[in-house]
């Protein structure tokens, strides 16, 4: 079974090509796309214009068998349609490579947020404040965000089309992205590299609070905190991302599911079987290859560090509910 | 009515083809192999489709998904659109259009052939063998851990590369050493030189393939920690590898379509070409900057921002010798006289497909857009504009075109104007939604989607049908030419080139005297006028 993640719309607003602009140099970019646009369209119409003028003009008929003229070249036509697009490539180009830079270098005075993938969820931590979050990014508008980020299995990448920006997540490396949003709201986050199975799952969203409620939402500290620990394993189920490998209506997906799991018989591949207690289920997810079960390959990643110790019990709690 | 002695019917026999030498028949076998890699690959293309149709489960699992639109991507690139003109079309044509009796090397052309069929078997077992899901590219990490068959893939591919190189070499000694006599090189018709050009890229530039994947091959199976983070490899040099040759192939897929135009708009226009030499040293220019875009690809890989500048400027460059040839096509069409048959047909859907390929090309060089495009739809319609509408459609353009001079049959005119509008309504069907889709923002190889995005994915999808029935029709009324097709003339469309000049099909020596040649090869100002 394939779960979506996400059905909320978070792009509906916009125009014709881009979804609406909400990073201060958003609106750059869609002015160079329109001005690029109007070149094309002004090029097009010329090729297809002429076409369609000597299609009907010259179309062979029964007085016309054969070429009126032949004209086999002409230097100065060959120079002037070599030299205008050759001076509007070059202005396009300076343009984009101006706005790249901007898009590049992040100004000194950015809140700096680290951002890890791993398959199929984004993991974000907050320095300053010491929050994290999954699969949920906060932050406050007007304020310019870099983000250094990072990935611990194969390459993702990180897209917020509303910002325009994008930049991939590379394992053993930071690579970095900044925006300043110019307005609160939910805008939705993609990853646009292929990483496998849940690549199309791999969604996140983005919250723009304005400062004010930005500063509740810190001094709200974790949002998990409050919630009784089952509800928050439910939460942390699709946030975390188990979603991808673990089902809790029975179907056997890339890892077993939850169904039932809990005080039932487990049969490993060393051969040995315990039942599925509270201990087995936390070193489970902290060191997912001690005992691979049977039937199955070893590709949980472990979540030892990216798990706190509530978070791991209220999946547990989760997990004994699922009958 | 008796046929004339000719390359199909004077030899006999299975073994007469499999071990055949001539050019001709190996251009047919290439053709047989290169077709069934089209609908192979098409099929994929339609499933694929068809699980988007909704943003949910319909079909497939997400797996097969992936494994889906990378077999179609693998099988297009590899097994099709690289060797599709060279292979078929230019076997057959290039030593008739310069009047030679065979390529130079005939034994090697057919190892080059027999190569090709040993790497498609690797492709095709990989079929079976746990298809691949790593997307025709073959990134790394991904592809080293994941279980499908990576490896016969890649084998393929490697392969592949030798029938590519070889052919290369051979076209190109063929090109320097067999021209007749009195053929300069400014007497060559342009299609040889963009075969030329073609040839310089597959030999230098394949080499770099082999050696990316045979490294891919040697990380995977020992381990050799060049491409694999966690042995302390670099999972970027695997990009750039891959798109040193992966970008220059993009030209091996589209020089030789702009030669078929070349001679499309001359034949049918029944005119000069206009400007010659810009046209063909355009074809060389285009090769040589090719070699120096690849890191067009990487603009958001974290690829360093001077170099990131560099391969945009030289991205820009690239266009100038692509628009210098389609505004002299355009040019050539002035004061001719022009008559609509298929072939030409195809040359204007090209034309007008191919510029949206290029003017997009346009917005994903330029550094700040490609930043949001990358990675999305958006490519994937440009890259299909440029493939499908620009070498697919000279492709069949060119097939048309040759086709009684191939087989010595006539084609149903009538069906052959009902396929290609088909095709060409159904292409901008599927792709031009694309554009719009990736622009929004729906990041490509998605096997869900936002519901938002379905309008767009659903008229896209019903568009791929519309384009495969075109493709359909075409299969059929071609087939059916070769069994009650009228006889071709020598010279059905009153062509000025040398393999118009002898009987169709031609006989197995190809010229019964060898032609000598004193006029440039658009010689039409001779031309009488046809009498139809
Ligand atoms: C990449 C796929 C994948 C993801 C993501 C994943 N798991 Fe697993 N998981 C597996 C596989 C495969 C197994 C069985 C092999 C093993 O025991 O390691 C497994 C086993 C388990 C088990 C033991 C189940 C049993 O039947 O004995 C638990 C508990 C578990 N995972 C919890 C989690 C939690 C909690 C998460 C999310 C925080 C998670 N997993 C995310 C693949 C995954
Ligand atoms: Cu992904
Ligand atoms: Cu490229």
């Amino acid at each position: 079974m394939d779960t979506k993640l996400q059905t909320e719309n978070l792009m509906d607003n916009g125009n014709f090509w881009f979804p609406e602009a909400v990073s201060t140099f958003a609106t750059n970019v869609d002015t160079l796309y329109s001005f690029i646009m109007f070149l094309s369209y002004l090029f097009f119409g010329i090729i297809i214009a002429a076409t369609i003028y000597f299609l009907v003009k010259y179309r062979k008929t029964p007085q016309h068998r054969k070429a009126l003229k032949h004209i086999t070249h002409n230097n100065l036509l060959e120079i002037t349609w070599t030299v205008i697009p050759l001076f509007l490539l070059m202005v396009i180009f300076f343009w984009g490579f101006k706005d790249y830079l901007n898009m590049n270098i992040a100004p000194g005075d950015s809140q700096e947020i680290r951002v890890t993938a791993k398959k199929w969820v984004w993991d974000f931590y907050y320095p300053d404040t010491g929050l994290t979050t999954s699969s949920e990014l906060t932050v406050p508008v007007n304020k310019p965000i870099k983000l250094i980020m990072s990935s611990v299995d194969v390459l993702h990448s990180f897209f917020i089309p509303n910002m325009r920006v994008k930049k991939d997540l590379i394992p053993n490396r930071y690579t970095t992205v900044w925006f300043e949003a110019i307005k609160p709201g939910k805008y939705q986050i993609f990853c646009t590299e292929y990483c496998g199975k849940d690549h199309s799952n791999m969604l996140a969203t983005l919250t723009v609070l304005s400062e004010s409620d930005y500063q509740e939402w810190v001094k709200a500290g974790d949002p998990n905190k409050s919630l009784p620990l089952d509800q928050l394993g439910q939460k942390l189920y699709t946030d975390k991302g188990c979603v991808a490998c673990h089902s809790i209506d029975g179907t056997t997906n890339i890892g077993p599911t939850w169904k039932g799991l809990y005080q039932s018989n487990r049969t490993f591949t060393s051969g040995e079987s315990h039942i599925a207690d509270d201990n087995y289920l936390r070193e489970s997810m902290v060191k997912p290859m001690e005992e691979i079960v049977e039937g199955f390959q070893g590709v949980m990643p472990t979540f030892a560090g990216s798990l706190s110790d509530r978070e791991i019990d209220a999946i547990i709690e989760y997990i004994k509910k699922i009958k | 009515m008796t046929q004339h002695k000719n390359y199909l019917n004077e030899f006999k026999g299975i073994k007469s083809w499999l071990f055949t030498l001539d050019h001709k028949r190996i251009g047919i076998m290439y053709l047989a192999f290169i077709t069934f890699s089209f609908f192979l690959g098409g099929l994929f293309a339609v499933l694929l489709r068809l699980e988007l149709l909704t943003p949910d489960t319909l079909f497939f699992t997400a797996k097969q998904y992936n494994q889906l639109f990378t077999l179609h991507g693998a099988v297009m690139v590899f097994l099709f659109i690289i060797p599709s003109i060279p292979a078929s079309l230019g076997n057959f044509i290039l030593p008739l259009q310069i009047g030679a009796k065979d390529v130079a090397f005939p034994r090697l052309n057919l190892a080059s052939f027999y190569i090709y069929v040993l790497g498609a078997s690797f492709c095709l077992y990989s079929l079976f063998a746990g298809a691949v899901d790593t997307g025709w590219t073959f990134y790394t990490p991904y592809s080293l851990e994941t279980d499908t068959s990576v490896i016969s893939m890649t084998m393929g591919a490697f392969i592949l590369g030798f029938s590519s190189i070889l052919t290369g070499v051979n076209f190109l000694v063929t090109i320097h050493k067999m021209r007749v006599k009195g053929m300069g090189w400014f007497k060559m018709p342009l299609f040889i030189w963009s075969l030329y050009a073609t040839s310089i890229i597959q030999i230098i530039a394949t080499p770099v393939l082999a050696i990316t994947l045979l490294l891919l091959i040697g990380e995977k199976v020992m381990g050799i920690g060049i491409f694999n983070p966690a042995l302390g490899g670099d999972p970027i040099l695997f990009q750039h590898f891959f798109w040193f040759y992966s970008h220059p192939a993009v030209y091996i897929m589209i020089l030789p379509a702009m030669g078929i135009m070349s001679e499309l708009v001359t034949t049918y226009c029944k005119k000069d070409i206009f400007g010659y030499k810009f046209v063909a040293y355009s074809s060389i220019a285009i090769a040589v900057i090719s070699f120096v875009v690849w890191g067009h690809h990487l603009f958001v890989s974290g690829q360093s921002q001077y170099a990131t500048m560099i391969f945009s400027l030289i991205t820009f460059l690239v266009a100038i010798p692509t628009a210098i040839k389609i505004f002299n096509w355009v040019a050539t069409m002035y004061k001719g006289s022009i008559s609509f048959k298929a072939p030409f047909l195809y040359f204007l859907s090209f034309l007008f497909l191919f510029s949206i390929g290029g003017f997009t090309g346009v917005v994903l060089g330029t550094l700040s857009l490609d930043i949001h495009l990358h990675d999305t739809y958006y490519v994937v319609a440009h890259f299909h504009y440029v493939m499908v509408g620009g070498t697919v459609m000279a492709f069949v353009g060119g097939l048309h075109h040759w086709w009684p001079k191939m087989f010595g049959k006539m084609y149903s005119e009538f069906w052959a104007r009902v396929s290609c509008l088909l095709i060409f309504v159904g292409f901008n069907m599927v792709f031009f939604t694309q554009f719009i889709l990736g622009s929004k923002g729906m990041p490509r190889r998605y096997y869900n989607y936002l519901d938002q995005f379905q309008p767009l994915h659903a008229f896209s999808t019903s568009g791929t049908w519309v384009l495969g029935t075109g493709f359909i029709i075409m299969a059929v009324y071609l087939f059916m030419s070769l069994i009650k097709g009228e006889k071709a003339p020598a010279n059905p469309w009153g062509s000025t080139t040398l393999e118009w000049t002898i009987p169709s099909p031609p006989i197995h020596h190809n010229f019964e005297t060898i032609p000598v040649v004193t006029e440039g090869p658009y010689h039409y100002q001779k031309f009488e006028g046809d009498t139809t």
